[in-house]
């Protein structure tokens, strides 16, 4: 085999693997400074939850509409925003915690999202709207994962300051701007389009994966923001490529073989990361000893 | 003149008060240093200043002081150390703090803001810092950074929660000579202190707090071992008729 076999002709050759590729790309400049952002603010989990919460919207309108890529969008759009609006709300108007009520809406939701499925649809939809396929990722849900990459490009850099400080010193941002409730409330949304845009391809389970994993291995390699930024979108792309390329040859499913690209991308980071690395760790012990 | 008004705030969390009926007032370019054991509601007061807890009773009212124009020095507890950002990115976010609304929130930093927080790292000590994480400065470090975006702000009025707790002497020492500084430019500065001979050196008024006001007013005055006493008293239990505290009319309208 030829390196052009190995590494560019099921790109070359097949247009379906094109639409793929330029889905996952789209889906990495969107999830991962979305994903650093979550990783900051040690929202890790969240990303998770949020996953869950969007699946009872996404199975009522797969049964109501199949496999229609705007109904999808729009069911698990509305979940995932009620979701995020009832934490919100009993966040600020109660003593519980923000995970806390995050965790005990997801559960809800994500079981409303079982129970509707396993009424009125089959096990194979469940499988769908759990696991996604990029393969089958069409010009309109590409087109709609790109412009939801867009949005949210243009939404971190409008508000990127107060997101900063939202991260950073909380208290700051509301002394000196009183912003810190609708910057956190554009980010939310922003997690929720980013997940919507996602389980298109990868499937609600799948999409955090590629959200947090090139994050969480950035934060192995720098330790300023700008080129945290670059090296996580930098890690989802090589993921989604080699995903891809890995679920081609050796014909296995292409959401999985994604995240686990990026899943050896983040075990790569945490032997070699410039920060704290474990390998670099073991050999200054050694180097301590001689 | 007066910077700022208490008007019978009472504050709670939970609905349990924490602080009761507190009145009085700020003259402009004074220093005030709130004492009181743990409990007494110090930072709790702080944070009703700037907004930060709703009072459930009673108004806070600034007086020819708008109340974006107030820089807040939180306890370091609150800000997250292991963010991804420089001492000078820090220092520069005070300079945010200038300008509209569309400035604070989307604008970028000038040359001149540059050159400002460069002036302002020098002033604390901190020379050849800029590009180092915030993580990986002490504790000391950190407090001298957070003074440096106070400088960039360039308040009329000044809150500091606890500036000196966990700090070692030689920095305490810096950085009050910069709070002599603030004083000296007129600008009204507020603080929550536990050490009497700072206060006693460094600040001229005193509100002694204990749930509720104890004595506001000239700190020889108010600290007298009759009031601490008090203080301590009652800090301990909860008093449901407390007085309102009344401070001198003639006072405040000086």
């Amino acid at each position: 085999m030829t390196l052009y076999e190995l590494f560019l002709a099921p790109f070359a050759e097949f247009a379906f693997m094109r639409l793929a590729l330029v889905g996952c790309f789209a889906l990495a400049l969107g999830c991962a400074p979305i994903g650093l952002f979550l990783v900051l603010r040690r929202m890790s989990l969240v990303g998770d939850a949020m996953s869950h919460a969007i699946l009872p919207g996404a199975a009522i309108a797969f049964i109501a509409y199949g496999l229609s890529l705007t109904a999808l969008s729009i069911g698990g759009l509305i979940a995932g925003l009620t979701v995020v609006l009832l934490s919100g709300l009993v966040t600020r108007l109660t003593q519980q915690k923000e995970d806390a009520s995050f965790a005990a809406f997801y559960l809800l939701s994500l079981a409303s999202g079982v129970l509707i499925v396993s009424k009125w649809g089959s096990n194979v939809d469940l499988m769908h709207i759990l696991f996604g396929t990029v393969l089958a990722v069409d010009p309109p849900a590409l087109l709609l994962v790109a412009g939801i990459a867009t949005v949210t490009l243009l939404g971190l850099a409008l508000f990127y300051r107060p997101l900063v400080l939202e991260s950073f010193d909380s208290e700051f941002l509301r002394v000196t701007s009183g912003g810190g409730a609708l910057a956190h409330f554009v980010f939310l949304v922003l997690v929720v389009l980013n997940l919507v845009a996602g389980f298109q391809a990868l499937g609600t389970l799948m999409a955090v994966g590629l959200m947090m994993l090139p994050a969480t291995s950035a934060r192995m390699w720098a330790n300023s923001l700008p080129a945290l930024l670059a090296i996580a979108i930098g890690f989802a792309l090589l993921a989604g490529y080699l995903g891809l390329l890995v679920s081609y040859h050796a014909n296995l499913p292409s959401g999985p073989s994604i995240i686990l690209m990026a899943g050896a991308g983040f075990v790569v980071s945490l032997l070699f990361g410039r920060q704290g690395g474990l390998a670099w760790r073991v050999l200054k012990f050694k180097h301590l000893e001689g | 003149m007066t910077a700022l008004t208490l008007e019978n705030l009472t504050l709670s969390y939970q609905r349990h008060p924490v602080v009761h009926h507190v009145t009085g007032a700020f003259r402009s370019g004074s220093s005030t240093a709130i004492v009181g054991p743990n409990g007494a509601g110090k930072s709790t007061l702080l944070k009703a200043i700037v907004g930060l807890l709703t009072p459930d009773h009673g108004h806070v009212r600034f007086e020819g002081v708008a109340r974006r124009q107030l820089a807040y020095l939180p306890q370091q507890a609150n800000i997250e150390r292991q963010f991804p950002i420089s001492v000078l990115d820090t220092i520069l976010l005070g300079a945010a703090h200038a300008g509209s609304r569309w400035q604070r929130w989307f604008g970028g930093s000038s040359k001149a803001e540059r050159e400002r927080a460069l002036a302002a790292l020098d002033q604390v000590g901190l020379t050849g810092f800029e590009e180092r994480p915030v993580g990986a400065l002490s504790s000391g470090q950190f407090q001298r950074v957070l003074f440096a975006r106070i400088l960039l702000q360039d308040a009329p009025l000044i809150l500091l929660d606890e500036p000196f707790t966990a700090i070692d002497a030689r920095t305490t020492h810096d950085l009050l000579r910069i709070v002599a500084h603030w004083q000296a430019e007129g600008r009204t500065v507020i603080a929550v202190l536990h050490d009497f001979e700072q206060v006693h050196r460094h600040f001229d008024q005193t509100l002694l707090l204990a749930k509720e006001c104890i004595g506001w007013g000239p700190s020889a005055e108010v600290l007298t071992r009759d009031n601490l006493l008090r203080a301590n008293g009652m800090a301990e239990r909860w008093v449901a008729d407390a007085a309102v505290c009344h401070r001198d009319d003639e006072e405040v309208a000086a």
